[in-house]
């Protein structure tokens, strides 16, 4: 096995070193009946140039070199090359958890470096090392809510992604925490008047998504004054992080939840991607996950810890805030990476492109027959149509020209009719969109 | 007397001195060059009205080379796998194959889009149902989801699955057991799941209990979490009574698959009466550990958990095809938005093809081997306290050194001077002082010989110099830093030359 460095012969010097017969003996401790007494039965071991080969079809199965109308919570966006040459580096990928800061100062550093980015971007005060995903860390989000306010009710606004409103359902099923949901109005904005209903003196958090799903901006001033009136915290989910090159931070947010995939992670079928949870200084020891912090070493020389671990599992078991162990090191990395690259102003540029695109393609949509819903709010890079067609069939055109149309929106709310969901990102060429363009006429 | 000459394994050198990347920063210089738009340009002000963001602060303007230099300096301050060995026990730190990598980043699976239609996804379906099957054969369970992100993700959905069976029985029960050599995110995922936690008592052997647990075991118990091997490193060889005590009493028998490790190819859970299990696929299966993440958590059940498994499941359609199955009625839920870390199962897949089983099986003996072979090196230097056999992992304590004020963290940092990752330090809990050691089949008797000379050697220092260990690392970009200070008064980010210390 071209992994294993040992000759058979150095594997039977080392038993007669530690004293045993045969390998068998060092499993001695297993009760014999459980030991297998037969191969796994998995396929035989394959070459290396055989692996390369079968992973290669599979991504011929893939949609290799489709253009994509996708967003939906993940955002097809370039990859500047820098980011896996640099994570590709062993000295990265080959670590573990920076528990021994001495010779981890590297992670360390970009973990430190990838708080402030996030701290500057949100205008938040303090950013976490990072949480799975924006999904969990959304629902983490409100849990800390929960724990800061010592009330247990949720408000989530439906124009939140689905899936992160089925992933906190789950998390909040068992911790006692009631979720109540508001619906949003023409605009696509969450509907205000219902939230206030919604709101209470119990409480705890209000999530509210901008970009929402539906790609709209929400007012975030108008809901924080709704939830902080009843001392509600205000939560804000940001699924598209590239919007913060153009969209102004949530400032009146208590906690951001961000997905930060947009920011040079690669789609991968939907993960590994890097949510992130940041907010206000005195709210720092209730937050959940890894923290990095700035000290000195005893020359007095600057140096990076991981810090406030109190709060976590390995020391407060059953009491911690979250059981997060991990972080999503390595793809919090290439954000923090992606974020220098494009940096203070092609972060905007960035966005502004994708402003441009989106804007092209829904008049062109709408010049073609499409009706534009949602109108009235302001939009970042995705926007709602309604078709004659079922979108289904659409995309079934479409995909015959290689590209992946809008996403259906009957798959989550079933009032929505032929309605579907489209993102055109810098990557979107506007000879794809003039193509669309044509099919949503039908 | 020079007391770095008996350093075999390292040598210091130069390494670069590198600020962070804020203290880089100058305007204008950029990083980045987008191409012409090829659609008329907008007015953001006009477009987003009082949305619109005016700056982005202090994110920095650096060029290319500049970010190339700077990360690549940041790196070269890690320790890696890739260096040498890592002797985290609990946390198998193997070799992680390069084909993973070139796999997983192949254009038609990296920029595979969730929610492309299934009809032009079978390849990335197929993936994840070749991985499904193989990690069932492996554990011997019924059914698995790859939804999890991470272990202790696993841990939660593996909770909340035992906690809707027992609901759909009548009762979901109150409180979960946990053994005191357990991970910490043990008791927290049942807290998190809304479960009381109650300790369980480990014996002489550092096995479970039996008798304990036999008197602990009622009605109001829903499971027991239960890690095999150990933290120890020892198996559970009553497994097959402690789950026959939990199912008399309809508690289930939860495996936290960390250690899984020692037993592929050799022993299967479900063939020993674990109920639920996850796996890491950055341990046993060689998903990279990335500086801490990501991980990956897939979890396996049998047959009586299957309607509880998170939604959706991939299954094979009537005209042959694959798909997500999104009907389950009695599902727990969601975990995580999409199908979980794909790209973490694109590696554990190509892991488990460049082995097959004999390859699997050499692992596991190997990684035992290993173990085994520390453990007969230093059982002269340092204190064993359990006697029982050792699987994949040794836990030794600093129990003969403590008399000179020597404790385990400073024998660690010590190791780091002499080119090795310390061994994970004071866990698990039952064990004072403890050093827990995990080698892993990715070592040669090379390696293991240095680090066996390495820890002997410190045993010998500690005896004829012990403020030379205390004051460990010596040969380290830094010292040891001020955590508590750290803790105390949090900088958690940068801030300009003017603005740090304000709020």
């Amino acid at each position: 096995m071209r992994y294993l460095p040992k000759s058979d012969s150095e594997r039977e010097g080392m038993l007669r070193d530690i004293g045993a017969k045969s390998i068998d003996d060092l499993f001695a401790g297993i009760p014999a009946e459980y030991r297998l007494k037969r191969d796994l039965n998995i396929p035989r071991a394959y070459a290396e140039s055989e692996i390369v080969q079968f992973f290669r079809q599979r991504a011929a199965e893939s949609a290799q070199g489709y253009a994509t109308f996708l967003g939906a919570g993940a955002y097809s966006h370039y990859r500047p090359v820098v980011i896996d040459s640099l994570v590709s580096r062993g000295e990265f990928f080959t670590a573990y958890t920076p528990y021994q800061p001495e010779i981890a100062q590297g992670t360390l550093q970009s973990i430190f470096e990838f708080q402030t980015m996030i701290c500057e971007l949100t205008g938040m005060d303090v950013a976490n090392a990072s949480m799975y995903d924006g999904s969990t860390g959304s629902a983490e989000a409100l849990m800390m809510a929960s724990r800061i306010t010592g009330r247990n009710k949720s408000v989530i606004a439906t124009s939140v992604h689905p899936e992160y409103r089925e992933v906190i359902t789950t998390y909040a099923r068992y911790q006692g925490m009631p979720v109540k949901t508001v619906g949003y109005l023409k605009n696509g904005r969450v509907d205000l008047e219902a939230l206030d209903k919604a709101v209470d003196n119990e409480t705890a958090g209000v999530l509210i998504q901008s970009p929402n799903f539906f790609g709209t901006i929400e007012d975030v001033a108008a809901v924080g004054e709704i939830a902080h009136k009843k001392g509600a915290l205000l939560i804000v989910s940001i699924a598209e992080a590239v919007s913060l090159g153009i969209v102004k931070p949530p400032a009146a947010a208590d906690i951001v939840s961000m997905e930060a995939q947009s920011f040079g992670v690669p789609l991968g079928f939907g993960g590994p991607y890097c949510g992130v949870i940041a907010t206000r200084e005195k709210f720092v020891r209730q937050m959940p996950g890894r923290l990095v912090g700035e000290t000195r070493d005893r020359n007095g020389k600057r140096g990076f810890v991981l810090t406030l671990s109190t709060r976590e599992q390995h020391i407060r078991r059953e009491k911690a805030t979250s059981n997060i162990c991990t972080n999503q090191g390595l793809v919090a990395l290439m954000c923090c990476i992606f974020m220098t690259v494009y940096g203070r102003e092609g972060l905007k540029e960035l966005a502004s492109h994708n402003l441009a695109k989106a804007n092209y393609a829904a008049e062109e949509f709408k010049r073609a027959g499409a009706r534009l819903l949602f109108e009235g709010a302001p939009r970042f890079n995705e926007f709602v149509i309604q078709t004659r067609s079922d979108p289904y069939a659409i995309n079934d055109s479409l995909l015959r020209q290689r590209i992946i149309g809008g996403f259906p929106l009957k798959k989550f709310y079933p009032e929505s009719g032929n309605a579907s969901l489209w993102c055109c990102t810098e990557t979107t060429s506007k000879t794809s969109i003039d193509a669309a363009a044509k099919e949503v006429a039908l | 007397m020079n007391w770095n000459e008996k350093i075999r394994k390292a040598t210091t050198h130069i390494s670069q001195n590198e600020v962070l990347i804020f203290e880089r920063s100058s305007k204008g210089k950029k990083a980045y060059m987008l191409p012409p738009l090829d659609v008329p340009e907008v007015d953001a002000g006009k477009l987003l009205g009082d949305q619109a963001r005016e700056d982005l602060g202090h994110m920095p303007e650096v060029s290319e080379i500049e970010i190339i230099r700077h990360y690549t300096r940041l790196s070269t301050w890690n320790y890696a796998v890739d260096h040498g060995m890592y002797p985290l026990g609990s946390c198998t730190m193997k070799y992680n194959a390069r084909v993973n990598e070139v796999a997983a980043r192949l254009p038609g699976l990296a920029e595979a889009h969730p929610y492309q239609p299934e009809r032009v996804s079978q390849g990335a379906l197929l993936i994840m149902k070749l991985l499904s099957e193989q990690l069932l054969e492996i554990t011997g369970m019924d059914a698995i989801t790859l939804q999890p992100a991470a272990g202790a993700h696993g841990e939660l959905t593996g909770i909340l699955m035992v906690r809707a069976c027992l609901e759909s029985q009548g009762a979901p029960r109150k409180k979960i057991l946990i053994p005191d050599s357990a991970h910490g995110t043990n008791p927290a995922t049942a807290a998190m799941a809304g479960y009381t936690v109650e300790n369980l008592r480990s014996n002489a052997a550092g096995m479970v209990d039996i008798p304990s647990l036999q008197a602990q075991v009622n009605e109001d118990v829903a499971a027991l979490m239960l890690t095999n091997p150990n933290t120890l490193g020892v198996f559970e060889q009553e497994i097959h009574k402690i789950a026959e005590i939990l199912h008399a009493k309809g508690a289930l028998l939860y495996m936290d698959g960390a250690n899984m490790n020692a037993l592929v190819g050799k022993v299967r859970p479900g063939d020993f009466g674990a109920d639920v299990m996850h796996l890491n696929l950055h341990k046993t299966f060689s998903t990279p550990h990335g500086g801490g993440g990501p991980g990956s958590g897939p979890v396996a059940c049998k047959k009586i958990l299957e309607p509880f498994l998170p939604a959706p499941l991939i299954v094979t359609k009537p005209d042959g095809s694959l798909g997500f199955d999104y009907n389950r009625p009695q599902s727990i839920g969601r975990v995580r938005m999409f199908y979980g870390n794909f790209g973490m199962h694109v590696r554990a897949l190509a892991y488990i093809m460049a082995n097959g089983p004999d390859g699997l099986r050499q692992t596991t003996e190997d990684a035992v081997l290993n173990a085994n072979y520390i453990r007969k090196g230093l059982e002269d230097a340092y204190e064993l306290p359990y006697k029982t056999p050792t699987m994949h992992e040794v836990v030794f304590s600093d129990h003969r050194q403590l008399h000179k004020g020597i404790k385990t963290g400073d024998v660690a940092k010590r190791l780091i001077d002499y080119g090795f990752h310390p061994y994970t330090v004071s866990f698990p809990l039952v064990v004072p002082g403890a050093m827990m050691i995990e080698p892993t089949e990715s070592e040669s008797k090379a390696s293991l010989d240095l680090f066996v000379e390495a820890m002997n050697e410190i045993a010998r220092e500690v005896d004829e110099n012990p403020e030379f260990v205390l004051e460990a690392p010596h040969n380290t970009r830094v010292s040891r830093l001020d955590e508590t200070s750290a803790a105390r008064k949090p900088i958690l980010r940068w801030k300009p030359p003017g603005e740090a210390g304000k709020p």
